[in-house]
């Protein structure tokens, strides 16, 4: 210790260990008050986390559901010679399944009245739906067949509450005496609400058909996608940084790259679609809206967070280390690959999956290379052709559903957006888990 | 003990192992070593002495090339090993490292399992034919460093996890495992407690049967016990050379005088 132990400074009165002093006191209570400044910080973030899950979870849960109407009814070989001879066959095969439902209410004690309209505004047209079914499957004449049919996008939101009897306007989407018929097939069980697999796994639809759109096409334009950012920005970004970090001579022009570098992190992504869409499309002649030129535009955006992430981490490394390999004869070389990479590896890995996971949910370059979310009509119908074939990703499928007027792609936007959550959940909870791996062997 | 009286009586007639010349360090403008010439002897226990900052280090990493891995350090002059010259440009220095090892200062085990870290230099320079072989360096590495009986038992546990002495005794065996001729040792006991820096020190001493030894170290009472040769370095000038006790008892210099003394330093 210095001088100060030696002679105390006078200005310090003697005070007793049990009883704090006035500095003291007003050190504690600084230190308490900051303690309690960080438990609001943190309490608020949770606050507006917990706002920001319940919102979505309530908006985007309905996405999943569909309300259906199931009916069983017998379909005489009579019936069938009849609407087969008419003219207009759905019509008819629409009337026989207005007879069916009217009669199944009936025995169940309902009594409302409707007409085939009605049931075009509840369930669309179920004469195209049941004749398909029975020219397909002629042997079903005569026998009950069961059928299971999409209520509209109104009633869908009837039944989810976004469509209520007061807020209904009358209109050809839906009256308001039909929620009468809604009310009295709902106790009937006829319609009921269940879990909609072709949310998850079905196309983009029309405009006005919002219970048939499915994130699932999109959901494959996103994985050709990140195929192709891993496999281009992972080997690239990962070589330039060790070339950078450990071989490259510290000159004027590594400077200059490294300044780029930097830069190139904070470039707007709109940038990069206005260049893919100039470079790629335009200049290279790649097809429109395909995956392959979505995958190499989000390269282009995550190789600065790889490389940045990657140098770090090759940074970080203890240069003993280096030391040590080069002491005992292995060449540069050797020493980063053996040694310093390995070391290096969670970090690196971490990096990949952050750059990926906000690949994933980058929205604006996809729109300018026309990856828009009607594209995804169609399901690739190859591997090789998944990278070319003109498709969407799930952000830019959200951003489509969220700008469109009917109301029912609202809660399908939400819906997609719980998808594309549990997708960069799941590559964070990847990362956490490589991390642990590798630093388990130290 | 007979190999003993033969190391003894091999300190008068040892041939020169590592001749250097006017030797010149730069660090950027920093003069860090100025004009040292020295001749160190094969078979001998060779100790840097002198006062933080001296050069002794530096001069030390010349001798294995390591100061090439600094960008802003240049070296000139002269370091010849059995008349070769180091800085040929013909030189690889991955070469070189192979046949002067080195231990740093602070212990460096690999991130890797015990054996691993023993096994790497031979492999990577393909002294092993099979994993029998190979197997067999490891012991008689460990062995020699002695380190074996202690972790014979845990050859695949981590190096890290090893205490700081058998860190450094770790270090020391993957060092000896390439079969070098010349061993640096850059303060091998400056982390290390009492006990561990004997165990250490008597290593060295077994080390010199087979191979020119060169300790940087800040203990003078270490160089006076297992070095027949000292180097006393002062602000980048090789002030005094010569057998250690000569240097101990009957210094020439009045700085290697002051310094030894505790004056200096």
């Amino acid at each position: 210790m210095t001088d100060a132990s030696i002679t105390p400074p006078s200005a310090r009165p003697k005070s007793g260990l049990f009883a704090p002093d006035a500095r003291t006191r007003k050190r504690n209570a600084a230190e308490k008050r900051f303690r309690l400044y960080g438990m609001a910080a943190v309490g608020v973030g949770l606050l507006f986390l917990l706002f920001l899950f319940t919102s979505i979870l309530r908006s985007g849960l309905p996405a999943f559901t569909q309300t259906v109407l199931d009916i069983e009814f017998t379909l005489t070989q009579a019936q069938f010679d009849t609407a087969e001879s008419k003219m207009l066959k759905t019509g008819e095969y629409q009337n026989i399944f207005v007879a069916a439902l009217q009669g199944q209410l009936e025995e169940r004690g309902f009594e409302v009245e409707f007409d085939a309209k009605a049931i075009g505004r509840i369930v669309g047209k179920p004469g195209v739906t049941i004749r398909r079914y029975f020219l397909e499957n002629p042997d079903r004449v005569g026998t009950p067949a069961g059928f299971e049919l999409a209520a509209s996008s109104r009633v869908d939101g009837y039944a989810n509450g976004r469509v209520t009897r007061d807020t209904i306007v009358d209109s050809r989407f839906l009256m308001t005496r039909d929620l009468d018929l809604v009310d009295a097939l709902r106790e009937a069980g006829i319609i009921r609400g269940a879990f909609n697999w072709n949310f998850i796994t079905g196309k983009d639809s029309g405009v006005d058909n919002p219970g048939g759109a499915g994130i699932g096409a999109s959901v494959i334009g996103s994985f050709f996608m990140m195929l192709v950012v891993l496999f281009l920005s992972l080997p690239i970004g990962v070589a330039a940084s060790i070339y950078l970090e450990e071989f490259a001579p510290k000159n004027r022009w590594t400077d200059v790259i490294e300044v780029n570098i930097s830069n190139l992190a904070a470039v707007p992504s709109i940038v990069f679609g206005i260049l893919g869409l100039a470079v790629f499309v335009q200049f290279a002649g790649l097809p429109q809206s395909a995956p392959l030129v979505g995958g190499l535009v989000l390269t282009l955006m995550t190789l600065p967070t790889i490389i940045i992430s990657t140098r770090a981490s090759l940074a970080a490394v203890p240069p003993s280390i280096r030391d040590a390999a080069l002491g005992v004869g292995a060449s540069k070389m050797q020493s980063v690959f053996h040694h310093v990479l390995p070391l290096a590896m969670p970090g690196i890995l971490t990096g990949t999956i952050i750059g990926l996971a906000q690949a994933l949910g980058e929205t604006a370059p996809l729109l300018l290379i026309g990856m828009v979310g009607f594209v995804a009509r169609e399901y690739p119908e190859g591997f090789l052709s998944g990278f070319t074939d003109a498709n969407s990703a799930m952000p830019a499928q959200i951003y489509t559903w969220a700008s469109r007027a009917d109301p029912g792609f609202y809660e399908k936007a939400w819906g997609g957006i719980i998808i594309l959550l549990l997708f960069l959940i799941t590559m964070n909870a990847i990362a956490v888990v490589l991390r642990r791996r590798f630093e388990r062997r130290w | 003990m007979n190999d003993m009286r033969i190391a003894e009586r091999d300190v008068e007639t040892n041939e020169v192992k590592i001749a250097a010349r006017d030797v010149q360090v730069y660090y950027g403008t920093n003069h860090a070593i100025k004009d040292v010439s020295v001749e160190i002897e094969d078979k001998t226990v060779t100790a840097f002495i002198g006062p933080s900052g001296c050069g002794k280090s530096t001069f030390l990493r010349c001798i294995n090339r390591m100061n090439d891995t600094i960008d802003v350090c240049r070296v000139s002059g002269d370091i010849r090993i059995d008349q070769q010259d180091i800085y040929d440009p013909k030189v690889d220095p991955v070469q070189l490292r192979a046949k002067v090892g080195m231990v740093f200062q602070k212990p460096n085990p690999f991130p890797k399992s015990i054996y691993d870290n023993v096994a790497y230099g031979p492999r990577i320079h393909g002294l092993a034919r099979n994993k029998g072989e190979l197997d067999e360096i490891v012991e008689k590495s460990l062995r020699r460093a002695a380190i074996w009986d202690e972790v014979k038992e845990r050859l695949g546990a981590p190096g890290t996890g090893l205490s700081g002495g058998q860190q450094q005794r770790l270090c020391i065996a993957r060092a000896v495992a390439t079969e070098p001729e010349v061993l640096l040792m850059d303060e091998p006991c400056s982390a290390l407690d009492p006990i561990a820096t004997a165990q250490v020190e008597e290593l060295i001493d077994e080390l010199r049967k087979n191979y020119s030894v060169v300790i940087v170290t800040h203990s003078m009472q270490q160089a006076a016990r297992v070095s027949q040769k000292t180097a006393f370095f002062h602000l980048g000038n090789l002030v005094e050379y010569g057998e250690t006790g000569h240097i101990f008892t009957n210094p020439v210099d009045p700085r290697t005088e002051s310094y030894i003394t505790g004056r200096i330093g």
